[in-house]
């Protein structure tokens, strides 16, 4: 894991370390198992079709899961992430598989943040940050936010 | 159903009141499982050994552990179903999530998971007429604590 970040760290506008993830329609079986979402919009073909979407689509509750990595990474074990929120607004799809464990090629998923307010609080120092998934074209299919508390060095 | 609204005087009465109640354990295996199925490799979620030797002294749970589906799939699945009982559209999309992180939750925790509508609306969407539900859920530990709140947003049409 990165060093850890402190408050004094941070300005407004500051990066959120990014997190890079490939969504594959193994990790969706392995998420599948993992949550206990068996809803086969996320893997059947013909079923996708037919609730309108084309073709299975990545859990939301998934890219949702990528957006806690995101922060836990980020504010590490001194800092405490406090809440965070997001919406599912756009579908992505996995990659398919090539061999039992590479994918074909394809897009792969940024998981990224910027602060958006800082503040002390009840002696917290508090965080806010926008946070998002964006697929490979750049679109944020799962906008959100978050607010931390980091360490402060003094 | 006055004016062709999709929200019914019955799903109305639902509002508020507390339409399920879950009980589960946090087990080792399933918050490894869990953090596996993201990828992230985080030893706090992963090293048994490692996450006993910090402040915690137990395996923690990743944030969005008590998420939709986990073991406490249940709570929302009931709300599911007392909502199309109650004549709502049966076409269901997730449309995302808050969650409230009070106190961290680990291995070997006993979580009562509490869950209610908080709030119906609809209105007009490329969907046709939809119904936005917010359904919270309260996860209470062993100790009476609240861990945990969300609140999911249930999208049918």
């Amino acid at each position: 894991m990165a060093k850890q970040v402190y408050y004094e760290d941070v300005e407004v506008g500051s990066e959120v370390t990014p997190l890079p993830k490939i969504a594959t329609t193994r990790m969706l079986v392995q998420w599948a198992g993992a949550s206990g979402d068996f809803n086969p919009l996320h893997y059947e073909e013909d079923f996708a079709k037919a609730m309108g979407v084309g073709a299975p689509i990545v859990h939301g509750a998934l890219k949702r899961a990528w957006l806690g990595q995101l922060m836990t990474d980020w504010v590490g074990e001194e800092g405490k992430l406090k809440k965070l929120s997001c919406q599912y607004r756009g579908m992505d799809y996995p990659r398919k598989m090539k061999t039992m464990e590479e994918p074909h090629d394809g897009q792969t998923w940024w998981c990224k943040g910027k602060v958006t307010k800082k503040y002390e609080e009840g002696g917290q120092h508090i965080v806010e940050c926008e946070i998002w998934v964006e697929n490979g074209k750049g679109e944020k299919t799962t906008p959100g936010s978050a607010l931390v508390a980091l360490p402060a060095r003094k | 159903m006055a004016n062709g609204s999709l929200i019914t005087d019955e799903m109305h009465k639902l509002v508020g009141k507390t339409l399920d109640t879950v009980v589960f354990k946090v087990e080792e295996g399933a918050i490894q499982r869990y953090a596996q199925a993201i990828g992230d490799p985080n030893p706090l979620f992963n090293d048994l050994d490692y996450a006993k030797s910090t402040k915690h002294g137990r395996l923690l749970a990743p944030p969005g552990f008590t998420g939709w589906p986990i073991k406490a799939g249940r709570p929302t699945e009931k709300l599911f179903a007392f909502l199309v009982k109650a004549g709502a559209p049966p076409r269901i999309l997730d449309g995302g999530i808050e969650f409230e992180f009070i106190e961290p939750i680990g291995a070997g925790d006993v979580l009562t998971a509490t869950s209610k509508i908080a709030k119906v609306t609809e209105r007009e969407t490329k969907l046709g007429k939809t119904m936005f539900t917010t359904a919270e859920v309260t996860y209470v530990n062993q100790k009476g604590n609240t861990v945990v709140r969300s609140w999911a947003t249930i999208i049918q049409f």
